[in-house]
């Protein structure tokens, strides 16, 4: 591990090589946008809302999985990102059905806060409408595909954090959907522990805890942070 | 005649809960009337909208062959037109019948012993769509509803030419 320098938006910066472009910015209150990065959680570079351009590449890169290097010089805010970014949650929107005014996690929601922060006052792209079944089959918690945003939080802490893995990702492209065990309703899921770990981590109002009405399911997260220094720590 | 420029509300497919929020505005809506004169609105009794208005509030997502062909008169007749809460913007909850059909839910509402499709009723279109979807849209006002402070501030901004930051102020579903 060494110190390196580098720009971020003018700003000269320094950081640990082992550091991503994300972890260094955020250190140093510069907000980058980001639906799928959970601290505690591996990273896994699927929303692509962190893109950020780098001088010297033509490509955009994302923040949460680009290390940073001696000199390296970052744009996190343009026309061009924004551009991308106000596309990205525009399409979030569209490929599901996303209800703000009933949802239960209205105004504690990281993709109706992501639209907002960005300045998304409508949606321009055509809405897809389409038809998904909610799962309220466990006898705590629910699952409405309707708000799935596939950011995999929930599979990937179900996996990393709990060793269940009762959740992951079936099909492909725009018929990518969760499932859980062997796309099994998720209330005669053998592997689910009934943490509710996945039902903290999601950014949505997607996974609920039952009984929870409009706007009063709101999430904790950070219990993920507080695990990852413990067994740290127990090495 | 006076200099006062003209408002005028409409209310498609929605709750009215936008309309309530306008008459939240209390006591601003006095002075709000000094500025404007309401020329057609579901709180005035005038049936046919008029010519040539400044601004128009769209209340509510276009759903049957009615709300489209109110909303695009409309447009051909307002200056400003602006989708005021999140049916207007978004669909929002008249959109939850999208994933249906239009039979399957007329076939819900009734089992056929009465007529499921009045010759006086509108027909439902396929989906419940956003204004702007239809016609030009000129300004956004998300919220469910947005409240009588947005309300105002929009108003007030548009009737001084001043540009609103509308997601300082509101969001969907707020």
């Amino acid at each position: 591990m060494r110190v390196v320098t580098l720009t971020i938006n003018d700003q000269l910066l320094s950081g640990r090589d082992d550091e991503t472009i994300l972890q260094v910015a955020k250190a140093h209150n510069i907000q980058i946008p980001t639906l799928c990065q959970l601290d505690g959680l591996s990273t896994w570079g699927g929303c692509r809302l962190c893109l950020v351009h780098i001088h010297g590449s033509d490509k955009l890169s994302p923040a949460c999985v680009t290390k940073v290097t001696e000199g390296m010089v970052v744009e996190t805010e343009s026309e061009r990102l924004n551009k991308y970014r106000h596309t990205i949650v525009e399409m979030l929107y569209t490929e599901g059905n996303h209800i703000c005014s009933v949802c239960v996690s209205n105004n504690n929601c990281e993709l109706q806060s992501t639209a907002q922060n960005l300045g998304i006052d409508h949606i321009s792209l055509p809405y897809l409408y389409p038809s998904r079944t909610v799962d309220a089959s466990h006898e705590r918690f629910v699952f409405d595909p309707n708000r799935c945003i596939l950011c995999t939080r929930c599979v990937r802490v179900c996996d990393e954090i709990e060793g269940a893995h009762t959740w992951d990702v079936a099909g492909r492209g725009i018929n990518s959907h969760l499932i859980t065990d062997l796309n099994e309703a998720w209330g005669e899921s053998t592997s689910c522990t009934s943490c509710g770990k996945c039902v903290e981590v999601c950014p949505t109002g997607s996974l609920y805890e039952k009984g929870k009405a409009g706007g009063e399911m709101v999430k904790h997260a950070e219990f993920l942070t507080y695990i990852e220094e413990m067994r740290k720590n127990h090495k | 005649m006076n200099n006062k420029k003209t408002l005028a509300t409409v209310w498609l497919d929605g709750c009215s809960g936008c309309h309530m929020s306008i008459l939240d505005m209390d006591e601003r809506l006095l002075e709000l009337l000094t500025h404007v004169d309401l020329v057609y609105s579901p709180l005035v009794d005038n049936k046919t909208f008029p010519e040539n208005v400044d601004i128009t509030l769209v209340e509510g997502a276009v759903s049957s062959d009615e709300d489209l062909h109110k909303i695009k008169m409309i447009r051909e007749k307002t200056k400003i037109l602006v989708s005021l809460g999140d049916c207007a913007v978004t669909a929002n909850v008249p959109s939850m019948r999208n994933p249906l059909s239009v039979g399957a839910i007329l076939e819900r509402v009734s089992d056929g012993s009465v007529i499921r499709q009045p010759a006086d009723v509108p027909l439902l279109l396929a989906n419940a769509q956003p204004v702007h979807n239809y016609v030009k849209v000129d300004v956004f006002v998300p919220g469910c509803p947005p409240s009588a402070n947005v309300i105002h501030s929009i108003l007030m901004d548009l009737l001084s030419n001043r540009k609103t930051n509308i997601n300082k102020i509101t969001r969907f579903g707020a």
